[in-house]
């Protein structure tokens, strides 16, 4: 059987009628890996430093606590490495996820991928996958806190720095989340 | 002499721009992957699409290959390059949470944000939870941080930890890449029926 390597849509519509709009495929991960290994080498050749994510966040959570006290923002040990002398929004890795978002609208409209919708298995609802996917991100922001990074900022960037630090951060993250994959699998499966 | 930023100043402005421009490759490669679906983000768990793995490690080892053929030709100086210094009680700590996260969630920080770009009101919520984490994490816990900083140890590569210099690294990595992508396969044919029905 060759039906192998046309992946349908996460959301692929049934129905022959309106065939023209479904979603096209995703490329091949091999072919999206090296253009993504690409950007990352430019990142590096132009920045010297390569891609991140996490700050972005961090420099946002500062400007809001600076919205309700500036001394506040510049006295936390934390926020102050993000509040950029009373700038925190114009910080290189909020740009860059600024970026991130135009770049995934235009492929998204050219693959005709673009749907309002919740992501999730068939046996849970939209209002609990809304709950599990933003208690996720809390969690997930904890240990990118912890780690200096998260899967941008230490698997990408530090892995191809060959960090062995990045790597043990690799397998830690696979780990966990292999381990929880069973108790969690009525979201996904 | 690479990197740019080693020799040139650029204005706040053209750094911010050159962030954008690049962002933008980043996000365009996100949403070609379907890293904007959080069914196909955690499907590398449940074994039925390995495309999270193929695609990260491919990226890696072509980053990888890349800055040592550059520094290698004398184009490019990797002493220049930032590193986040190592600490492997936090690196592997925070990992584990990150993973837990990870699953849970259905998306790490950068794929929310191209989710978010198509349409994922689950990845809205997951940056949202990302933003009170970060926030919580600042104002409830800076002692965690200071841990963290505390612990630090230099830079550690495998390079320098091994003696045994990048190009050999570069060339184990393709090759395991290659063998990794043959088990993948495999995987993604043994756990075909996994795959949940669309909703």
């Amino acid at each position: 059987m060759a039906q192998t390597l046309a992946e349908p849509g996460p959301v692929a519509a049934s129905g022959a009628s309106d065939l023209g709009r479904q979603p096209r495929p995703y490329w091949n991960p091999y072919a999206v890996g090296f253009l993504l290994g690409l950007v990352l080498l430019a990142t590096y050749a132009v920045k010297g430093r390569g891609l991140g994510a996490t700050a972005a966040f961090s420099a946002v959570a500062a400007w809001l606590t600076g919205l309700i006290s500036p001394e506040l923002a510049a006295s936390n040990a934390v926020h102050a490495k993000y509040w950029n002398d009373g700038a925190p929004l114009q910080s290189w890795t909020l740009f860059l996820l600024f970026g991130a978002f135009l770049g995934a609208l235009a492929s998204g409209l050219q693959g005709r991928r673009m749907k309002l919708t919740v992501e999730r298995g068939p046996r849970v609802t939209d209002r609990q996958r809304l709950a599990l996917a933003f208690a996720g991100g809390l969690v997930a922001a904890f240990g990118a806190k912890l780690a200096r990074g998260c899967t941008s900022g230490q698997a990408l960037t530090g892995g191809s720095m060959l960090s062995v630090g990045s790597l043990v951060f690799m397998l830690a993250v696979f780990t966990a989340a292999y381990g929880l994959a069973y108790p969690v699998r009525k979201e996904w499966l | 002499m690479l990197p740019l930023a080693a020799s040139i100043e650029w204005s706040v402005v053209v750094d911010l721009a050159i962030a954008l421009g690049l962002g933008a490759g980043f996000g365009f490669a996100l949403e070609r992957a379907g890293f904007g679906s959080a069914r196909k983000l955690t499907a590398v768990f449940y074994l039925w699409d390995m495309a999270v793995v193929k695609v990260m490690f491919t990226a890696i080892v072509t980053a990888m290959a890349g800055l040592f053929l550059l520094s290698s030709l004398g184009v490019l100086s990797l002493g220049d390059l930032f590193l986040e210094p190592t600490n492997l009680a936090a690196q592997g700590l925070g990992g584990l949470v990150f993973g837990a996260g990870f699953v849970l969630g259905g998306y790490c920080p950068g794929t929310s944000i191209a989710a978010m770009a198509t349409g994922r009101k689950d990845a809205m919520a997951f940056a949202l939870g990302m933003l009170a984490g970060v926030w919580t994490f600042a104002q409830l816990t800076p002692g965690l941080d200071a841990w963290v900083e505390a612990g630090t140890q230099g830079e550690l590569t495998l390079p320098t930890l091994t003696g045994i210099g990048m190009g050999w690294w570069v060339s184990a990595f393709v090759v395991f890449l290659v063998f990794a992508g043959w088990g993948m396969s495999v995987l993604e044919r043994r756990f075909a029926r996994l795959r949940p029905p669309a909703i």
